[in-house]
């Protein structure tokens, strides 16, 4: 059974849908810039790809549920517009998310100056208690757009759009539901993850100027850009989404994933799980290497992502002819928990369009990659292509994409 | 679909660990260990000395915070006792799972403090430990289990409080049903003394306040520490089962309907049962809606055992569910469990 998309929703930097990203995407824009919704003083990175609201001028910058809820809003209230969906939606939501705790502004606010005293002054705040259940985000979403039973709130770390996808096609494929929607939401990008991120060495500390921090398979690459953004498809059996006469923007052809024993940041250092994920989605989706045409990397911009990620795919695909490789969070930054769903995203429309996207800032390419990796967008005839998601943990996970 | 069969069983409480100290519990009447939180004027069901090292090198230990630590080392008991060490390389693990314990003392200094924002940056700039963000994430209890125990199938982790548990649950249990996940692993750990839960559950009004008292008297959750984990498998691939996981649902939807869903759940597993074990949190509305649903009352509350554990909650339910019939306390059992604020879900055991 091919399952197909009939509706697509994003949220970038680059624009609050996925027509305004594409484009910018295509052109090769940056959406990076300094962050100013908090002080960055004394934190080594202080540039993000930032989508802000109104409220993050005032100096108490939402809260990042709110930040979640908004831009998953958006993202599905866009892919439920495109599949022609509307009211009660007969279909689970497996939607990849970050952890939430209470934010330091809001634990402060209740005035006391110990836990115990925290506790008592927080009881019963009802709104704070919606807002940071880790099940919040995701019911509010359900609740929202009526979707059916219990919403996956979905966490593999940077992989969790990507996981996302594959619960949803393994429901739809297992007859459990006709449709799904699937996608991701992050809006970790508030001050105690961001130093979190910070101290795990795992963002760049290059800063300026903003749009080239993000240089994926550069030499001078030196971590990730953190970025907020959401991405959201509408999931349906071809069968489901033919009968209702929608329109095929494309199929997620396949899923494979494989759990990495080696360390809780790094790959093996053969890369055989990153390897076996690319391997058993190309299985699942019954393709062969010669079949993808474009590979949509995690591309995180950090020295071991990048340096593992290509050496895993010249292993799946050759050093003779590898597809072309580009990773789009040069320009869109890493949104973590929703990268894998914008970045399916980003391949649905590159197979619409013919096109491929560029990874931009490649001025000092990387010998050892030793693949193409786009350094400008370019029109390119393909059929399917290869979305790339490696997370901490050992989470790898990789989704083939299929032209309508 | 093929039959579904629970063939390991690692379960942590603040009784012990393992089978040999928690099928005796299914008796009922045990009293409960409690103990005072640290930082805060509840009582807990506190995390029990284990033999961690056990499983658990001494360089991943350090990796870890408590939660991880009894969620891998039950994950262990799970996978030994069912035979499948030899076999980690092809399990599934799917987890669910909450945030990991916080710094508290350094909570505890900012909160002193209470700095303009720029000083809150400063101090968690200068005071957070780099792994302890790794040994917070929820993912990373999967992480660690795939680290320790070699599981290299896939690797999933749901939030989302009790349902989550479930939810996980019955993912694994289609998977394996349905023929796509030849052996899987599932279940979650939470540990109780914990400031930064007892801060986002009292913001919801649901910690009992007040000497301990048994459910359903009791208005209100008791937090305790549990990690529970099992191993399923189709027919015929372990060759001595505990039980077979015959039905397992979940649903979610607004409170206002709790009730008619718990309801409808029953009515498609199957609630006539000679034991049911309720995995209610105590929380006042969802506890009495769960009750109303049930066709009897339930001859146990894992919360009256072992405290409430939010995503371990079901989780533990299924595990004490399948030493029941394993034992031939029961030939059928009823799990059920409705969310503190959302979510619902039910499931039958049977004798193999």
């Amino acid at each position: 059974m091919r399952v197909a998309v009939t509706g697509l929703g994003m949220v970038t930097a680059l624009g609050g849908n996925a027509a305004e990203s594409w484009a910018a995407i295509r052109a090769g824009r940056s959406g990076v810039r300094a962050i100013t919704r908090f002080d960055t003083t004394g934190m080594k990175a202080r540039v993000a790809a930032c989508v802000d609201f109104p409220e993050d001028a005032s100096g108490t910058p939402l809260v990042a549920p709110e930040r979640l809820r908004r831009m998953g809003a958006a993202a599905i209230g866009e892919a439920l517009a495109q599949a022609g969906l509307s009211g009660p939606f007969p279909g689970p939501l497996c939607f990849g998310l970050p952890p939430v705790e209470i934010e330091w502004p809001q634990r402060l606010a209740l005035g006391a100056p110990d836990h115990a005293g925290m506790i008592a002054a927080g009881a019963g705040n009802a709104s704070h208690y919606q807002d940071f259940l880790l099940g919040g985000v995701a019911t509010w979403l359900a609740e929202r757009f009526e979707t059916q039973g219990v919403p996956q709130a979905v966490t593999t770390a940077c992989a969790s759009g990507a996981s996302a996808i594959q619960l949803a096609i393994e429901a739809i494929r297992r007859g459990e539901a006709d449709c799904a929607i699937a996608g991701g939401a992050e809006a970790s990008l508030q001050p105690e993850a961001f130093i979190r991120f910070g101290l795990l060495q795992a963002l760049s500390g290059r800063n300026e100027p903003p749009e080239a921090v993000s240089r994926p398979f550069t030499k001078s690459r030196d971590g990730f850009v953190m970025g907020d953004g959401a991405g959201a498809l509408v999931l349906e059996s071809e069968a489901h989404a033919r009968a209702r006469g929608a329109t095929i923007l494309g199929y997620i052809l396949g899923v494979g994933e494989a759990a990495d024993t080696f360390h809780r940041t790094r790959s093996s250092p053969d890369g055989h799980a990153i390897v076996a994920a690319m391997e058993r989605a190309l299985a699942d989706a019954g393709v062969t290497p010669v079949d993808v045409g474009y590979i949509n990397a995690h591309g995180t911009s950090t020295p071991e992502n990048d340096k593992m990620e290509t050496l895993a795919a010249k292993l799946v695909f050759g050093t003779e002819a590898p597809p072309p490789i580009s990773s789009t969070k040069s320009m869109i930054g890493h949104t973590l928990s929703a990268a894998g769903a914008i970045e399916a995203g980003v391949c649905l429309l590159a197979l619409r369009d013919q096109f491929l996207p560029p990874t931009i800032n490649q001025d000092d390419p990387d010998p050892e990659i030793g693949m193409d990796t786009v350094p400008v967008g370019r029109p390119h005839g393909f059929h399917a292509a290869l979305s790339n998601s490696f997370g901490f943990g050992g989470q790898n996970v990789c989704v083939v994409i299929g032209a309508a | 679909m093929k039959p579904v069969f629970i063939t390991g069983v690692g379960l942590v409480s603040s009784h012990g660990e393992g089978r040999g100290v928690h099928a005796p519990l299914l008796a009922g009447g045990a009293a409960p260990m409690l103990a005072r939180a640290k930082d805060a004027p509840y009582d807990i069901h506190p995390t029990p000395e284990l033999p961690l090292d056990r499983f658990i090198p001494r360089r991943e230990m350090r990796q870890m915070e408590p939660w991880q630590r009894i969620g891998v080392h039950a994950a262990g008991i799970a996978i030994e006792e069912a035979g499948l060490k030899p076999q980690v390389a092809r399990m599934d693990v799917t987890v669910a799972a909450g945030g990991g314990e916080r710094d508290a003392a350094l909570d505890a200094a900012i909160l002193a403090a209470r700095p303009d924002s720029p000083g809150v940056h400063k101090m968690l700039l200068e005071g957070l430990r780099p792994t302890l963000f790794l040994a917070q994430l929820p993912n990373l209890l999967a992480g660690s289990i795939s680290i320790t125990h070699g599981v290299a199938g896939s690797s999933r982790t749901l939030m989302g409080e009790e349902v989550a548990g479930a939810e996980a649950a019955r993912v694994a249990a289609r998977r394996v049903a349905a023929g796509t996940s030849p052996l899987a692993l599932t279940g979650a750990a939470m540990t109780s003394d914990r400031p930064e839960l007892l801060l986002l559950y009292g913001l919801g009004g649901h910690l009992h306040d007040g000497p301990w008292a048994p459910l359903p008297g009791r208005q209100g959750m008791v937090l305790g520490s549990v990690a529970a984990f099992l191993t399923l498998e189709p027919e015929g691939a372990n060759p001595a089962p505990l039980a077979r996981l015959t039905a397992i649902e979940t649903s979610q939807g607004r409170p206002e309907g709790r009730v008619a869903r718990l309801g409808a759940l029953l009515d498609r597993v199957g609630a006539e049962a000679d034991m049911i074990i309720s995995t209610a949190s105590g929380a006042a509305a969802a506890t009495a809606d769960e009750l109303a649903a049930l066709p009897r009352a339930p001859d146990l509350f894992t919360a009256d055992l072992f405290g409430h554990s939010a995503e371990a909650a079901f989780p533990a339910g299924l595990a004490m569910a399948a030493w029941a019939v394993a034992e031939g306390k029961a030939r059928r059992v009823l799990v059920t469990g409705c969310g503190q604020w959302r979510g619902e879900a039910a499931a039958i055991l049977e004798a193999v």
